[in-house]
Protein backbone atom coordinates (compact mmCIF):
# COMPACT_ATOMS: atom_id res chain seq x y z
CA UNK A 1 0.00 0.00 0.00
CA UNK A 2 2.68 2.57 0.89
CA UNK A 3 6.13 1.95 -0.83
CA UNK A 4 7.56 5.05 1.00
CA UNK A 5 11.11 3.13 -0.58
CA UNK A 6 10.24 4.34 -3.95
CA UNK A 7 11.00 7.82 -2.91
CA UNK A 8 14.67 7.01 -3.32
CA UNK A 9 17.02 9.07 -5.53
CA UNK A 10 18.32 7.20 -9.13
CA UNK A 11 16.69 4.57 -10.72
CA UNK A 12 15.23 2.74 -8.37
CA UNK A 13 13.17 5.61 -7.64
CA UNK A 14 11.38 8.86 -7.74
CA UNK A 15 13.30 10.87 -6.25
CA UNK A 16 15.23 13.06 -8.46
CA UNK A 17 12.05 13.33 -10.74
CA UNK A 18 9.82 14.60 -7.70
CA UNK A 19 12.51 17.45 -7.19
CA UNK A 20 12.83 18.41 -10.81
CA UNK A 21 9.46 18.60 -10.58
CA UNK A 22 9.31 20.64 -7.20
CA UNK A 23 11.93 23.20 -9.55
CA UNK A 24 9.20 23.38 -12.04
CA UNK A 25 6.36 24.04 -10.07
CA UNK A 26 8.28 26.79 -8.55
CA UNK A 27 9.63 27.87 -11.55
CA UNK A 28 6.34 27.73 -12.58
CA UNK A 29 4.98 29.96 -9.74
CA UNK A 30 7.59 32.32 -10.08
CA UNK A 31 7.40 33.70 -13.21
CA UNK A 32 3.41 33.64 -13.36
CA UNK A 33 3.74 35.52 -10.17
CA UNK A 34 6.24 38.26 -11.61
CA UNK A 35 3.99 38.42 -14.78
CA UNK A 36 1.06 38.60 -12.49
CA UNK A 37 2.50 41.27 -10.79
CA UNK A 38 3.12 43.45 -14.10
CA UNK A 39 0.26 42.85 -15.42
CA UNK A 40 -1.66 43.80 -11.75
CA UNK A 41 0.33 47.08 -12.10
CA UNK A 42 -1.20 48.02 -15.69
CA UNK A 43 -4.42 47.02 -14.31
CA UNK A 44 -4.15 49.17 -10.76
CA UNK A 45 -2.93 52.17 -13.42
CA UNK A 46 -5.98 51.57 -15.39
CA UNK A 47 -8.42 51.39 -12.66
CA UNK A 48 -6.88 54.53 -11.20
CA UNK A 49 -6.39 57.27 -13.91
CA UNK A 50 -9.62 59.46 -15.10
CA UNK A 51 -10.66 57.43 -17.96
CA UNK A 52 -13.76 55.69 -18.23
CA UNK A 53 -12.49 53.11 -20.70
CA UNK A 54 -9.56 51.71 -19.26
CA UNK A 55 -11.61 51.76 -16.08
CA UNK A 56 -14.61 49.78 -17.53
CA UNK A 57 -11.72 47.12 -19.53
CA UNK A 58 -10.26 46.78 -15.89
CA UNK A 59 -12.91 45.96 -14.05
CA UNK A 60 -14.28 43.71 -16.26
CA UNK A 61 -11.55 41.62 -16.51
CA UNK A 62 -10.97 41.27 -12.94
CA UNK A 63 -14.72 40.49 -12.52
CA UNK A 64 -14.48 38.22 -14.97
CA UNK A 65 -11.86 36.28 -14.27
CA UNK A 66 -12.49 36.57 -10.41
CA UNK A 67 -15.85 34.71 -11.13
CA UNK A 68 -14.72 32.17 -13.22
CA UNK A 69 -12.90 29.07 -11.68
CA UNK A 70 -9.54 28.89 -12.70
CA UNK A 71 -9.86 25.47 -14.62
CA UNK A 72 -12.14 26.87 -16.70
CA UNK A 73 -9.22 29.61 -17.42
CA UNK A 74 -6.49 27.33 -17.92
CA UNK A 75 -8.90 25.46 -20.28
CA UNK A 76 -9.21 28.38 -22.27
CA UNK A 77 -6.21 29.41 -22.38
CA UNK A 78 -4.48 25.92 -22.80
CA UNK A 79 -6.85 25.31 -25.96
CA UNK A 80 -8.02 28.01 -27.18
CA UNK A 81 -4.76 30.09 -26.58
CA UNK A 82 -3.06 28.74 -29.92
CA UNK A 83 -5.44 30.01 -32.13
CA UNK A 84 -5.29 33.73 -30.56
CA UNK A 85 -1.75 33.27 -30.72
CA UNK A 86 -1.46 32.43 -34.72
CA UNK A 87 -4.22 35.02 -35.72
CA UNK A 88 -1.99 37.95 -34.10
CA UNK A 89 0.78 36.40 -36.14
CA UNK A 90 -1.32 36.23 -39.22
CA UNK A 91 -1.35 39.64 -38.81
CA UNK A 92 2.32 40.24 -39.44
CA UNK A 93 2.48 38.01 -42.24
CA UNK A 94 3.03 35.00 -40.21
CA UNK A 95 1.16 32.08 -41.64
CA UNK A 96 3.10 28.86 -40.12
CA UNK A 97 1.65 26.95 -37.45
CA UNK A 98 2.52 28.01 -34.19
CA UNK A 99 2.35 25.58 -31.11
CA UNK A 100 2.89 26.87 -27.85
CA UNK A 101 4.65 25.00 -25.01
CA UNK A 102 2.72 23.88 -21.79
CA UNK A 103 5.17 25.68 -19.46
CA UNK A 104 4.33 29.54 -21.81
CA UNK A 105 0.58 28.50 -21.55
CA UNK A 106 0.77 27.78 -17.80
CA UNK A 107 2.83 30.45 -16.76
CA UNK A 108 0.42 32.72 -18.86
CA UNK A 109 -2.80 31.61 -17.54
CA UNK A 110 -1.81 31.92 -13.58
CA UNK A 111 -0.11 34.78 -14.45
CA UNK A 112 -3.83 36.21 -16.17
CA UNK A 113 -5.29 34.22 -12.09
CA UNK A 114 -2.60 36.03 -10.03
CA UNK A 115 -3.08 39.56 -11.57
CA UNK A 116 -6.23 39.75 -10.36
CA UNK A 117 -5.94 39.58 -6.91
CA UNK A 118 -2.62 41.50 -6.72
CA UNK A 119 -4.22 44.24 -8.32
CA UNK A 120 -6.37 44.40 -5.56
CA UNK A 121 -4.09 44.12 -2.87
CA UNK A 122 -2.02 46.63 -5.09
CA UNK A 123 -4.67 49.20 -5.53
CA UNK A 124 -5.56 49.11 -1.29
CA UNK A 125 -1.82 49.74 -0.90
CA UNK A 126 -1.70 52.73 -3.47
CA UNK A 127 -4.84 54.19 -1.75
CA UNK A 128 -3.55 53.81 1.76
CA UNK A 129 -0.26 56.07 1.13
CA UNK A 130 -1.44 59.54 2.71
CA UNK A 131 -1.42 62.31 0.02
CA UNK A 132 -0.32 65.07 2.15
CA UNK A 133 2.88 62.90 1.64
CA UNK A 134 3.26 63.41 -2.19
CA UNK A 135 2.31 66.89 -1.54
CA UNK A 136 5.00 67.48 1.25
CA UNK A 137 7.29 65.87 -1.54
CA UNK A 138 6.60 68.34 -4.13
CA UNK A 139 6.98 71.16 -2.00
CA UNK A 140 10.50 69.63 -1.56
CA UNK A 141 11.12 70.24 -5.50
CA UNK A 142 10.97 66.43 -6.07
CA UNK A 143 10.74 65.18 -9.46
CA UNK A 144 7.60 62.91 -10.37
CA UNK A 145 10.05 60.15 -10.79
CA UNK A 146 11.92 60.88 -7.50
CA UNK A 147 8.47 60.92 -5.47
CA UNK A 148 7.92 57.50 -7.18
CA UNK A 149 10.90 55.54 -6.38
CA UNK A 150 11.63 57.49 -2.66
CA UNK A 151 8.36 58.16 -0.81
CA UNK A 152 5.15 56.07 -2.83
CA UNK A 153 7.22 53.22 -3.98
CA UNK A 154 8.75 51.91 -0.36
CA UNK A 155 5.18 52.53 0.93
CA UNK A 156 3.12 50.78 -0.97
CA UNK A 157 5.57 47.50 -0.98
CA UNK A 158 5.14 47.72 2.87
CA UNK A 159 1.41 48.06 2.47
CA UNK A 160 1.02 45.18 -0.04
CA UNK A 161 3.48 42.96 0.77
CA UNK A 162 1.21 40.93 3.49
CA UNK A 163 -1.54 40.85 0.74
CA UNK A 164 1.45 39.82 -1.82
CA UNK A 165 2.28 37.09 -0.02
CA UNK A 166 -0.93 35.61 0.41
CA UNK A 167 -1.81 35.96 -3.37
CA UNK A 168 1.97 33.64 -3.77
CA UNK A 169 0.19 31.28 -1.43
CA UNK A 170 -3.05 31.08 -3.74
CA UNK A 171 -0.28 31.33 -7.19
CA UNK A 172 1.60 29.01 -6.03
CA UNK A 173 -1.40 26.49 -4.78
CA UNK A 174 -2.59 27.08 -8.52
CA UNK A 175 0.18 25.92 -10.00
CA UNK A 176 -1.21 22.23 -9.24
CA UNK A 177 -3.89 22.84 -11.96
CA UNK A 178 -2.06 23.30 -14.98
CA UNK A 179 -0.84 19.65 -14.68
CA UNK A 180 -3.95 18.98 -16.59
CA UNK A 181 -2.12 20.74 -19.12
CA UNK A 182 0.43 17.99 -19.40
CA UNK A 183 3.41 20.36 -17.91
CA UNK A 184 5.32 17.59 -15.27
CA UNK A 185 5.22 19.69 -12.43
CA UNK A 186 4.90 17.83 -8.68
CA UNK A 187 0.87 17.00 -9.13
CA UNK A 188 1.49 15.44 -12.67
CA UNK A 189 4.71 13.70 -11.74
CA UNK A 190 3.11 12.19 -8.53
CA UNK A 191 -0.02 10.91 -11.05
CA UNK A 192 2.18 9.58 -12.71
CA UNK A 193 4.29 7.93 -10.53
CA UNK A 194 1.51 6.91 -8.76
CA UNK A 195 0.44 4.99 -12.06
CA UNK A 196 3.76 3.23 -12.68
CA UNK A 197 4.24 1.90 -8.89
CA UNK A 198 0.19 1.24 -8.36
CA UNK A 199 0.53 3.42 -5.26
CA UNK A 200 -1.23 6.89 -5.47
CA UNK A 201 -1.65 7.03 -1.37
CA UNK A 202 2.35 7.47 -1.15
CA UNK A 203 3.15 9.96 -4.36
CA UNK A 204 0.07 12.16 -3.30
CA UNK A 205 1.37 12.11 0.28
CA UNK A 206 4.58 12.95 -1.07
CA UNK A 207 3.04 15.51 -3.55
CA UNK A 208 1.03 17.07 -0.52
CA UNK A 209 4.28 17.18 1.74
CA UNK A 210 6.19 19.10 -0.90
CA UNK A 211 3.27 21.72 -1.43
CA UNK A 212 3.28 21.80 2.29
CA UNK A 213 7.05 22.31 2.31
CA UNK A 214 7.00 24.94 -0.54
CA UNK A 215 4.08 26.91 1.54
CA UNK A 216 5.63 26.88 4.51
CA UNK A 217 8.90 27.92 3.52
CA UNK A 218 8.08 30.82 1.25
CA UNK A 219 5.69 31.93 4.36
CA UNK A 220 8.52 32.43 6.25
CA UNK A 221 10.91 34.37 3.73
CA UNK A 222 7.49 36.62 3.18
CA UNK A 223 7.14 37.42 6.99
CA UNK A 224 11.04 38.32 7.00
CA UNK A 225 10.74 40.51 4.34
CA UNK A 226 7.54 41.93 5.90
CA UNK A 227 9.91 42.37 9.14
CA UNK A 228 12.25 44.44 6.64
CA UNK A 229 9.91 46.32 5.09
CA UNK A 230 8.14 47.77 8.62
CA UNK A 231 11.56 48.44 9.75
CA UNK A 232 10.90 52.18 10.02
CA UNK A 233 7.76 51.73 12.08
CA UNK A 234 8.97 49.15 15.31
CA UNK B 1 -40.16 33.29 -31.83
CA UNK B 2 -39.60 29.39 -32.81
CA UNK B 3 -37.71 31.45 -35.89
CA UNK B 4 -35.66 33.24 -33.31
CA UNK B 5 -35.16 30.03 -31.57
CA UNK B 6 -34.13 28.14 -34.93
CA UNK B 7 -31.65 31.08 -35.67
CA UNK B 8 -30.10 31.01 -32.35
CA UNK B 9 -29.36 27.46 -32.69
CA UNK B 10 -27.12 27.73 -35.29
CA UNK B 11 -24.78 29.76 -32.97
CA UNK B 12 -22.56 27.05 -31.07
CA UNK B 13 -22.04 29.52 -27.90
CA UNK B 14 -25.88 29.25 -27.45
CA UNK B 15 -26.31 25.37 -27.86
CA UNK B 16 -23.35 25.09 -25.40
CA UNK B 17 -25.04 26.87 -23.32
CA UNK B 18 -28.16 24.35 -22.50
CA UNK B 19 -25.92 21.63 -22.80
CA UNK B 20 -24.13 23.02 -20.02
CA UNK B 21 -26.71 24.01 -18.06
CA UNK B 22 -27.43 19.92 -18.21
CA UNK B 23 -24.72 20.31 -15.58
CA UNK B 24 -25.89 22.96 -13.22
CA UNK B 25 -27.69 20.28 -10.96
CA UNK B 26 -24.56 18.38 -10.18
CA UNK B 27 -22.55 21.54 -9.43
CA UNK B 28 -25.07 22.85 -7.16
CA UNK B 29 -25.55 19.51 -5.59
CA UNK B 30 -21.74 19.59 -4.84
CA UNK B 31 -22.64 22.97 -2.67
CA UNK B 32 -25.72 22.16 -1.58
CA UNK B 33 -24.49 19.23 0.51
CA UNK B 34 -20.71 20.71 1.57
CA UNK B 35 -21.76 24.06 2.30
CA UNK B 36 -24.00 23.45 5.44
CA UNK B 37 -21.80 21.14 6.46
CA UNK B 38 -19.21 22.93 6.18
CA UNK B 39 -20.51 26.21 7.89
CA UNK B 40 -21.84 23.69 11.18
CA UNK B 41 -18.05 22.17 11.38
CA UNK B 42 -16.48 25.26 10.53
CA UNK B 43 -18.35 27.08 13.55
CA UNK B 44 -17.44 23.69 15.91
CA UNK B 45 -13.98 23.55 14.94
CA UNK B 46 -13.62 27.38 15.10
CA UNK B 47 -14.88 27.23 19.13
CA UNK B 48 -12.08 24.43 19.44
CA UNK B 49 -9.40 26.35 18.04
CA UNK B 50 -10.27 29.11 20.60
CA UNK B 51 -10.73 26.52 23.48
CA UNK B 52 -8.15 26.27 26.30
CA UNK B 53 -7.74 22.49 25.89
CA UNK B 54 -4.72 22.58 24.14
CA UNK B 55 -4.74 19.04 23.01
CA UNK B 56 -7.89 20.23 20.90
CA UNK B 57 -6.76 23.56 19.74
CA UNK B 58 -3.02 22.10 18.41
CA UNK B 59 -4.75 19.51 16.85
CA UNK B 60 -6.91 21.30 14.82
CA UNK B 61 -4.60 24.01 14.30
CA UNK B 62 -2.34 21.19 12.64
CA UNK B 63 -5.46 20.38 10.42
CA UNK B 64 -5.73 23.58 9.68
CA UNK B 65 -2.22 24.47 8.66
CA UNK B 66 -2.31 20.90 6.23
CA UNK B 67 -5.31 21.89 4.13
CA UNK B 68 -4.44 25.30 3.82
CA UNK B 69 -0.83 24.55 2.83
CA UNK B 70 -1.84 22.16 -0.10
CA UNK B 71 -3.53 22.77 -3.36
CA UNK B 72 -6.93 21.49 -3.38
CA UNK B 73 -6.19 19.06 -6.46
CA UNK B 74 -3.88 17.04 -4.40
CA UNK B 75 -6.61 16.63 -1.62
CA UNK B 76 -9.60 15.39 -4.15
CA UNK B 77 -6.59 13.47 -5.45
CA UNK B 78 -5.81 11.56 -2.28
CA UNK B 79 -9.26 10.91 -1.43
CA UNK B 80 -10.23 10.01 -5.17
CA UNK B 81 -7.23 7.81 -5.86
CA UNK B 82 -5.81 7.49 -2.93
CA UNK B 83 -8.57 6.03 -0.26
CA UNK B 84 -9.41 3.88 -2.87
CA UNK B 85 -6.18 2.49 -3.01
CA UNK B 86 -6.41 1.31 0.76
CA UNK B 87 -7.75 -2.42 1.37
CA UNK B 88 -9.05 -1.61 4.62
CA UNK B 89 -11.96 0.79 3.35
CA UNK B 90 -12.14 -0.72 0.14
CA UNK B 91 -13.39 -3.79 2.51
CA UNK B 92 -15.61 -1.27 4.46
CA UNK B 93 -18.66 0.31 4.49
CA UNK B 94 -16.93 3.70 3.85
CA UNK B 95 -16.16 2.01 -0.34
CA UNK B 96 -20.30 1.94 -0.71
CA UNK B 97 -19.47 6.66 -0.45
CA UNK B 98 -15.92 6.90 -1.59
CA UNK B 99 -16.53 4.57 -4.94
CA UNK B 100 -18.60 7.20 -6.31
CA UNK B 101 -16.80 10.76 -7.49
CA UNK B 102 -19.57 12.95 -5.97
CA UNK B 103 -19.09 11.67 -2.20
CA UNK B 104 -15.31 11.95 -2.90
CA UNK B 105 -15.65 15.60 -4.38
CA UNK B 106 -18.40 16.41 -1.31
CA UNK B 107 -15.59 15.08 1.34
CA UNK B 108 -12.67 17.03 -0.25
CA UNK B 109 -14.77 20.35 -0.65
CA UNK B 110 -16.25 19.85 2.71
CA UNK B 111 -12.62 19.55 4.63
CA UNK B 112 -11.05 22.24 2.64
CA UNK B 113 -13.76 24.72 3.66
CA UNK B 114 -14.22 23.86 7.04
CA UNK B 115 -10.16 24.77 7.27
CA UNK B 116 -10.79 28.12 5.61
CA UNK B 117 -13.90 28.76 7.36
CA UNK B 118 -13.14 27.80 10.70
CA UNK B 119 -10.38 30.40 10.60
CA UNK B 120 -12.70 32.69 9.31
CA UNK B 121 -15.01 32.33 12.28
CA UNK B 122 -12.01 32.38 14.93
CA UNK B 123 -11.30 36.00 13.69
CA UNK B 124 -14.66 36.54 14.19
CA UNK B 125 -14.71 34.77 18.03
CA UNK B 126 -11.64 36.61 19.24
CA UNK B 127 -13.00 40.14 17.95
CA UNK B 128 -15.89 40.03 20.40
CA UNK B 129 -14.93 42.65 23.04
CA UNK B 130 -14.44 41.63 26.83
CA UNK B 131 -17.19 44.28 27.76
CA UNK B 132 -19.67 42.40 25.49
CA UNK B 133 -18.77 39.10 27.51
CA UNK B 134 -18.13 40.74 30.76
CA UNK B 135 -22.11 42.02 30.47
CA UNK B 136 -23.16 38.61 29.95
CA UNK B 137 -21.69 37.37 32.72
CA UNK B 138 -23.55 39.33 35.07
CA UNK B 139 -26.60 39.03 33.86
CA UNK B 140 -26.11 35.69 34.95
CA UNK B 141 -25.81 33.82 31.33
CA UNK B 142 -23.84 30.19 31.98
CA UNK B 143 -21.22 29.45 29.37
CA UNK B 144 -24.35 28.20 26.36
CA UNK B 145 -26.46 31.12 26.81
CA UNK B 146 -23.27 33.73 26.56
CA UNK B 147 -21.87 31.41 23.31
CA UNK B 148 -25.60 31.34 21.50
CA UNK B 149 -27.09 34.83 22.97
CA UNK B 150 -23.60 36.92 22.47
CA UNK B 151 -20.23 35.16 20.96
CA UNK B 152 -21.60 33.86 18.05
CA UNK B 153 -24.06 36.34 17.15
CA UNK B 154 -21.56 38.98 16.93
CA UNK B 155 -18.93 37.14 15.50
CA UNK B 156 -20.90 35.64 12.46
CA UNK B 157 -22.17 39.53 12.01
CA UNK B 158 -18.76 40.52 11.83
CA UNK B 159 -17.11 37.74 9.21
CA UNK B 160 -19.88 37.77 6.34
CA UNK B 161 -18.04 39.59 4.22
CA UNK B 162 -15.20 37.39 4.15
CA UNK B 163 -17.07 34.23 4.38
CA UNK B 164 -18.91 35.44 1.46
CA UNK B 165 -15.52 35.11 -0.24
CA UNK B 166 -14.74 31.54 0.77
CA UNK B 167 -18.69 30.71 -0.62
CA UNK B 168 -17.23 32.43 -3.86
CA UNK B 169 -14.11 30.36 -3.56
CA UNK B 170 -16.42 27.19 -3.43
CA UNK B 171 -18.44 28.02 -6.19
CA UNK B 172 -15.30 27.93 -8.02
CA UNK B 173 -13.41 25.10 -6.24
CA UNK B 174 -16.46 22.41 -7.67
CA UNK B 175 -14.86 22.73 -10.74
CA UNK B 176 -12.27 20.88 -9.84
CA UNK B 177 -14.12 18.07 -8.75
CA UNK B 178 -14.71 17.55 -12.94
CA UNK B 179 -11.51 16.13 -12.57
CA UNK B 180 -12.25 12.75 -11.05
CA UNK B 181 -15.06 12.08 -13.97
CA UNK B 182 -17.47 13.84 -12.02
CA UNK B 183 -19.74 15.58 -14.70
CA UNK B 184 -20.89 18.73 -13.82
CA UNK B 185 -20.38 22.07 -15.99
CA UNK B 186 -16.86 22.07 -16.52
CA UNK B 187 -16.81 18.12 -17.10
CA UNK B 188 -19.90 18.76 -19.56
CA UNK B 189 -18.06 21.73 -21.14
CA UNK B 190 -15.00 19.96 -21.72
CA UNK B 191 -17.04 17.17 -23.51
CA UNK B 192 -18.51 19.44 -25.76
CA UNK B 193 -15.15 20.89 -26.67
CA UNK B 194 -13.46 17.29 -27.73
CA UNK B 195 -17.03 16.71 -30.02
CA UNK B 196 -16.74 20.00 -31.43
CA UNK B 197 -13.09 20.97 -31.43
CA UNK B 198 -14.49 24.42 -30.50
CA UNK B 199 -12.82 24.97 -26.86
CA UNK B 200 -13.79 28.87 -26.28
CA UNK B 201 -17.30 28.26 -27.47
CA UNK B 202 -17.82 25.26 -24.75
CA UNK B 203 -15.73 27.19 -21.98
CA UNK B 204 -17.46 30.58 -22.21
CA UNK B 205 -20.40 28.86 -22.20
CA UNK B 206 -19.47 27.62 -18.85
CA UNK B 207 -17.62 30.63 -17.70
CA UNK B 208 -21.00 33.01 -18.08
CA UNK B 209 -23.29 30.35 -16.09
CA UNK B 210 -20.47 30.15 -13.21
CA UNK B 211 -20.34 33.97 -13.43
CA UNK B 212 -23.83 34.20 -12.84
CA UNK B 213 -23.48 31.56 -9.69
CA UNK B 214 -21.15 33.77 -8.20
CA UNK B 215 -23.50 36.78 -8.82
CA UNK B 216 -26.10 35.19 -6.97
CA UNK B 217 -23.86 34.30 -4.61
CA UNK B 218 -22.75 37.89 -3.61
CA UNK B 219 -26.67 38.97 -3.64
CA UNK B 220 -27.33 36.33 -1.40
CA UNK B 221 -23.95 37.39 1.12
CA UNK B 222 -24.75 41.07 0.71
CA UNK B 223 -28.93 40.44 1.94
CA UNK B 224 -27.53 38.46 4.76
CA UNK B 225 -25.19 41.58 5.73
CA UNK B 226 -28.09 43.83 5.17
CA UNK B 227 -30.55 41.62 7.36
CA UNK B 228 -28.17 40.92 10.24
CA UNK B 229 -26.61 44.47 10.17
CA UNK B 230 -29.79 46.99 11.36
CA UNK B 231 -27.86 49.53 13.17
CA UNK B 232 -25.69 50.20 10.08
CA UNK B 233 -28.55 50.53 7.69
CA UNK B 234 -29.25 54.43 6.55
CA UNK B 235 -32.39 55.15 7.68
CA UNK B 236 -34.66 56.61 5.05
CA UNK B 237 -36.61 58.99 7.00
Amino acid sequence: MLKFDKLVFGDLGWGDELLIATLMTLTVSVLSMGLGLCLAIITVWAKLITNRITRLIANFYTTVVRGVPELLVIYLIFFGGNAVVMGIAKIFGYNKYIELNALTIGTIAIAFISATYSSEVIRAAYLAVNKGQVEAAKALGLSKFQIFMRVMGPQIIRHALPGIGNVWQITLKDTSLISVTGLVEIMRQSRIASNVEHSPLTFLITAACLYLFLTTFSGKLFKALELNYSKGYQ
Amino acid sequence: MQNLIEQLNEYLLFRNFFEVIAGLDNTLLLLIISLPIGFVLSLLFALGRVSKNKFISKTIAFYIFTIRGTPLLVQIYLIYFGLGSVKFIRESFLWYLLKEPFWCGVLALTLNTVAYGSEIFRGGIQSVTKGQIESGLSLGFNRLMLLRKIIIPIALRKVLPSYGNELILMVKATSLVSLTTYMEMTGIARKIMAKTFAPVEAFVAAGILYLFLNFLMVQFVKYLEWKYNPHLRISKT
